[in-house]
């Protein structure tokens, strides 16, 4: 059924969470025989991420992060995982990549899946500021349950009101935190979603004892006593043990660029998840790609679309003609409600996501 | 333990051996194709829908309201659907047929 010669090949895959782990799975199912290897810079093994904003911060035992399969499950589908390995450059000419302590690894095929990094807003003393987390990594949740230290009436700041921030809000509210969202625009979620959908989640969230204030635009974060004062351009000041930063992200694309593929608002690939580069694919967060049920290139944020892109690539790394067409959706679950959210494409998506 | 069997978009029959946590897990520990768990376990994103042999429904019971509100999305549920992260695996389960949704 398949070229045999063609699935036998060395695979690299860059980035092993939702995309980079579903892709290794995925290709031994449509029949690859050849190596699998992936790299990560993080030393966990590859955990879930959508529990990280709720059930990973509310749940009281001392578990860690649930791992997407088991180091068993990786051993048994001969997949070789590096983990807490960074990469440092590709080679498209030789088909290599160069890790950090400058050894090299020869491909066949290549996958970025870098995902992207937490934003770090220009605050004026941000960087001195005490215990101040993003939301992104096992270790972030780790720093966030930590600086709980067991002591439930901590002041939390959550700066940003997009899913991220109202996620953890909720969750450290569960917990029994006093959270103060503070959101710059007027309304939370006003990149993505409609005032309606806007005032629903405002007032659950105020229902349900958070402080969610709109149009605070912080402007820097003083520290007084072990304590952060969070200033904002009205001159408003809010107290807070921890601060949460969810402004959004930045694509790791430099990776990429270095290498010469092409980007634009991200890793643009084609329908079948190719790079401008016949021998790379790129999938998950990171990349640009076409959807046809809007006809236009678009960015996702979501595990779904990371999980969608990987069957693609596998697919098409295979041998087989594939297109990526999924309908893009997302979920979020916050105190007892859960959100199915369709998105619909009347923003301008390039704008929409460099505000 | 129970031993469950899924039978995926491609015709294949796989048969699996569990005796904790949940039928999504063991799918996806073992590299089923079309179960994903994409949210881990907590009903909220829907891809691990499976159709339930009929006479098997008794074994598993029917989909709680809020799988049902997950389902609603799906053009392809019916009523032996259910989320098999919430089938927990226990020896009531045994000799389950699962038919992995499209």
């Amino acid at each position: 059924m398949f070229d045999n010669d063609k699935n036998k090949g060395i695979c690299v895959a860059i980035g092993a969470s939702h995309a980079g782990v579903n892709l290794a799975f995925a290709l031994r199912r449509e029949g690859w025989e050849g190596q699998i290897i992936l790299y990560d810079a993080d030393p966990e093994l590859p955990y879930y991420r959508p529990p990280m904003s709720k059930t990973y911060l509310t749940n009281e035992e001392d578990v860690s992060v649930k791992p997407l399969k088991s180091a068993e499950s990786y051993e048994r589908n001969n997949i070789q995982l590096n983990l807490g390995i960074k990469v440092a450059s590709i080679d498209c000419k030789a088909k290599k990549i160069v890790l950090e302590d400058g050894s090299t690894q020869t491909y066949n095929k290549l996958v970025l899946a870098i995902g992207a990094r937490p934003l770090v807003p220009t605050i004026t003393g941000l960087a001195n500021a005490k215990n101040v987390f993003p939301l992104r990594t096992a270790a972030d949740v780790e720093g966030i349950r930590n600086s709980l230290g067991g002591i439930p009436e901590k002041k939390v700041v959550v700066i940003g009101g997009g899913y991220i921030g109202l996620e953890i809000a909720a969750s450290l509210k569960k917990v029994g935190a006093y959270v103060t969202v503070l959101e710059r625009e007027q309304r939370i979620l006003a990149r993505i979603t409609a005032p309606e959908m806007s005032n629903f989640f405002h007032e659950l969230h105020k229902d349900n004892g958070v402080d969610v204030l709109t149009g605070k635009n912080v402007t820097s974060i003083e520290v007084d006593n072990a304590i952060n004062k969070v200033v904002c351009s009205d001159s408003s000041i809010y107290l807070a043990d921890i601060i949460i930063i969810g402004v959004g992200i930045r694509v790791n694309t430099e990776l990429a660029e270095k290498a010469g593929l092409t980007i634009e608002n991200g890793i643009k690939v084609d329908s079948a998840t190719r790079t401008s580069d016949k021998n790379i694919y790129s999938i998950g967060d990171c990349t640009f790609h076409h959807n046809p049920h809007y006809d236009k290139y678009i960015r996702l944020e979501s595990v779904q679309n990371a999980v969608d892109q990987a069957k693609v690539a596998a697919a098409s790394i295979c041998g087989k003609e594939v297109v990526y067409d999924a309908i893009p959706w997302f979920w979020s679950d916050q105190y007892d409600v859960k959100l199915q959210i369709m998105i619909s494409f009347r923003l301008h998506f390039s704008q929409a996501h460099n505000s | 333990m129970a031993k469950i069997t899924f039978i995926t978009s491609d015709d294949d029959t796989i048969i699996l051996e569990g005796t904790s946590g949940s039928v999504m897990e063991l799918a996806v520990e073992h590299n089923v194709k079309g179960i994903d768990g994409n949210c881990g376990g907590v009903c909220s994103c829907a891809t691990c829908h499976v159709h339930v042999k009929p006479e098997d429904m008794e074994k598993t019971g029917q989909a709680s309201v809020i799988e049902t509100d997950m389902l609603e999305l799906d053009d392809n549920a019916d009523k032996f659907s259910r989320l098999c992260c919430q089938l927990e695996i226990s020896d009531e389960l045994d000799g389950v047929e699962l038919t992995v949704a499209k």
